[in-house]
């Protein structure tokens, strides 16, 4: 990962030498659609990822911070996601369930454990979609949703419990 | 009834979405940016390639026009992020028109470009001695010194080599059909063998008018 406080020399961009944004996005493209294929649904996450890419475009000549760049991109997803989920809110209830079969990325592994997932806070939910699926340790996971390593370890233990509660063993059913 | 899993079962079935195959979609977010980010002025850079008989070329465009055609192996995207802004993109339809030029070009379809230029990449006085180069017609050459004394600068062939040698439009604006005054060829950012290829295309271009 790069490290954006490191000037690089001989550059003009303010200290900073970023890598063309073309790169960037070829680097980062699957780590964000897939948080965000769990974090807001297959049917949601093209739209998502777009518009993820799209604010991180705009803001992208200004970086100078000391994070990484996936990181930083996760970040703009994770917000990108509770937009999302709110637009959403204020939509008027679906009278018909949305038919996996036909939409296009297929549909999730285990879709009952994903709707659960969908009613999580939604700290708890990109939390737990970030430690597990994305892999990332939990000081990372706190710096993309905004709370402290030890709130982001509480988050993902109140995910997993809810969780727990909400989806039973598919086998069992 | 439900039976429920314990947290260590919960983890291991959220980690197994790890091998949910996300490549295909997210290639298709990453190549329908480019229309969407022009749209909202955030694409300063279009880049894209283009085959020719000087082997793959790079062509790159801002809003304001045609800004670089670089060579095989020449790194442009990254010259251009520095240069001018990182929001470079691959954006093929942006360079449509370029490499209709182009391959009209090369077919011998079109002797002169009807591209407009964004000179950010040169020097005022480069630009003045790229625009001459520029006057010269296809098919034929002019040497250093006659471009010298076409910018009023009689005295600065050498300045002359070093402004064609930094044109950052190279085939779009001719600085291959300018040569040194002893009768050789002098030199060319691309390499002296595409030079050839070059005035020998318009050339042939000429005669079969």
């Amino acid at each position: 990962m790069r490290d954006l406080t490191k000037p690089a020399s001989g550059s003009l961009n303010e200290g900073v030498s970023l890598p063309p944004f073309q790169i960037f996005l070829d680097r980062h493209r699957e780590v964000v659609y897939r948080f965000l294929v769990f974090a807001v649904g297959p049917d949601e996450a093209h739209d998502c990822a777009q518009e993820t890419f799209l604010a991180a475009l705009r803001a992208y000549p200004r970086l100078t911070e000391g994070s990484s760049l996936r990181a930083w991109v996760l970040t703009i997803a994770h917000r990108k996601a509770i937009d999302t989920h709110r637009a959403r809110r204020r939509r008027p209830v679906p009278t018909a369930v949305v038919d996996h079969a036909s939409v296009d990325p297929p549909a999730l592994p285990e879709p009952g454990l994903w709707e659960a997932v969908a009613k999580l806070p939604s700290k708890q939910r990109s939390s737990v979609v970030l430690r597990f699926v994305a892999d990332l340790p939990f000081a990372q996971v706190g710096e993309i949703v905004g709370c402290s390593e030890g709130a982001a370890r509480q988050n993902v233990r109140q995910a997993l419990a809810r969780l727990r509660e909400e989806y039973p063993d598919e086998g069992a059913r | 009834m439900k039976v429920r899993m314990n947290v260590r079962e919960v983890e291991a079935a959220l980690r197994r979405a790890r091998r949910f195959d996300v490549r295909a979609p997210a290639v298709r977010v990453a190549s329908s940016l480019a229309g969407p980010a022009a749209r909202r002025g955030l694409l300063d850079v279009a880049v894209a390639s283009f085959e020719s008989p000087l082997g793959e070329l790079t062509l790159a465009a801002t809003p304001r026009g045609l800004v670089r055609i670089g060579f095989p192996g020449e790194p442009v995207a990254d010259e251009l992020a520095r240069r001018l802004s990182p929001r470079v993109l691959t954006d093929t339809a942006r360079l449509d028109r370029a490499r209709r030029e182009l391959d009209d070009y090369f077919a011998r379809r079109r002797r002169r470009f009807d591209l407009r230029i964004d000179w950010s990449l040169t020097t005022v006085f480069g630009r003045r001695v790229l625009e001459a180069a520029r006057r010269i017609a296809p098919g034929k050459v002019a040497t250093y010194g006659e471009i010298a004394a076409r910018v009023g600068k009689p005295r600065a062939a050498r300045a002359v080599g070093n402004a064609l040698g930094s044109n950052p439009v190279p085939i779009v604006v001719p600085c291959h059909r300018v040569v040194a005054a002893a009768g050789g060829l002098g030199g060319y950012g691309g390499g002296v063998e595409r030079k050839v290829l070059l005035l020998e295309l318009e050339a042939t271009a000429a005669a079969n008018r």
